[in-house]
């Protein structure tokens, strides 16, 4: 049931977004929600090609006794993130971007971490249904 | 490789699936010079079968659009699914920057209201 996606170059952002997509469908999360993960993980992974090369990418089910659970791990041993602060600013950008990738992703799900230092950045990422 | 094909005057193509971040670029240099080789007054980017538009995606749409004008053409993009739209405005900021119609078929409506303007204005000025 669990995926591990390896993150390498940009048909795997593709490949990443779609997993995502039917994972959440199997599991009846409705179209919003689907469309809300797969772009949330596009920004996610496009920075590991981006900045880390590689990494990978963790689609993962869980069950509680109210809600169905979809957490996604975006992990990479690339520089990390300096400010994460400043990272998830509006607007704040160190490569040629907008600036809206990580901030916007973070509006899009139920959940959001990151943590991050120089050789290893982890984000996870969930969208939460209720199962009544 | 996103086909753009040449009506009335207008070039009009139709992204029919997800594009990797350099298949985007690659589509509006494609466009942007079949721009110029037709001199077409219009562009029309129908998008009804992108199921997410990120960040990246809606800049280089943004982008095109900017510089399809700078060259002289009017640009619409249509056929977004409302769940990209949605997902758009959650995310905030203002993604998206031109002009959009609800499909094709109003998006070339709107399109040819725009030109006939365009000549009309021009016209007038001489």
């Amino acid at each position: 049931m669990d995926q591990k996606i390896p993150i390498k170059d940009q048909k795997d952002v593709l490949l990443a977004r779609k997993a995502a997509k039917e994972i959440m469908q199997e599991n009846g999360f409705g179209s919003a929600a689907q469309t809300r993960m797969a772009t949330a993980i596009s920004e996610l992974t496009r920075n590991v090609v981006k900045y880390a090369n590689e990494g990978f990418c963790i689609l993962e089910k869980a069950t509680t006794s109210r809600d169905i659970i979809i957490r996604v791990i975006v992990e990479d041993n690339g520089p990390g993130i300096c400010d994460i602060d400043q990272a998830m600013e509006d607007g704040f950008t160190t490569g040629n971007g907008l600036g809206a990738g990580l901030p916007g992703a973070r509006r899009l799900v139920n959940d959001f971490e990151i943590s991050s230092a120089p050789g290893h950045t982890k984000i996870v990422m969930e969208i939460r249904r209720s199962l009544e | 490789m996103v086909p753009i094909l040449k009506l009335q005057g207008i070039l009009l193509s139709s992204i029919q699936s997800d594009l990797t971040d350099d298949e985007a670029l690659d589509f509006q240099s494609q466009l942007l010079e079949t721009l110029r080789k037709t001199e077409a007054k219009g562009v029309i980017i129908d998008i009804t079968g992108m199921d997410v538009v990120d960040s990246f995606m809606a800049r280089v749409i943004n982008e095109t659009a900017k510089m399809a004008q700078i060259i002289g053409a009017r640009v619409f993009l249509c056929g977004m699914q409302p769940m990209v739209a949605l997902t758009l405005v959650e995310m905030g900021r203002e993604l998206i920057g031109v002009h959009t119609a609800l499909n094709l078929d109003k998006a070339y409506e709107k399109m040819q209201v725009l030109i006939q303007g365009d000549e009309n204005g021009s016209k007038d000025s001489n």
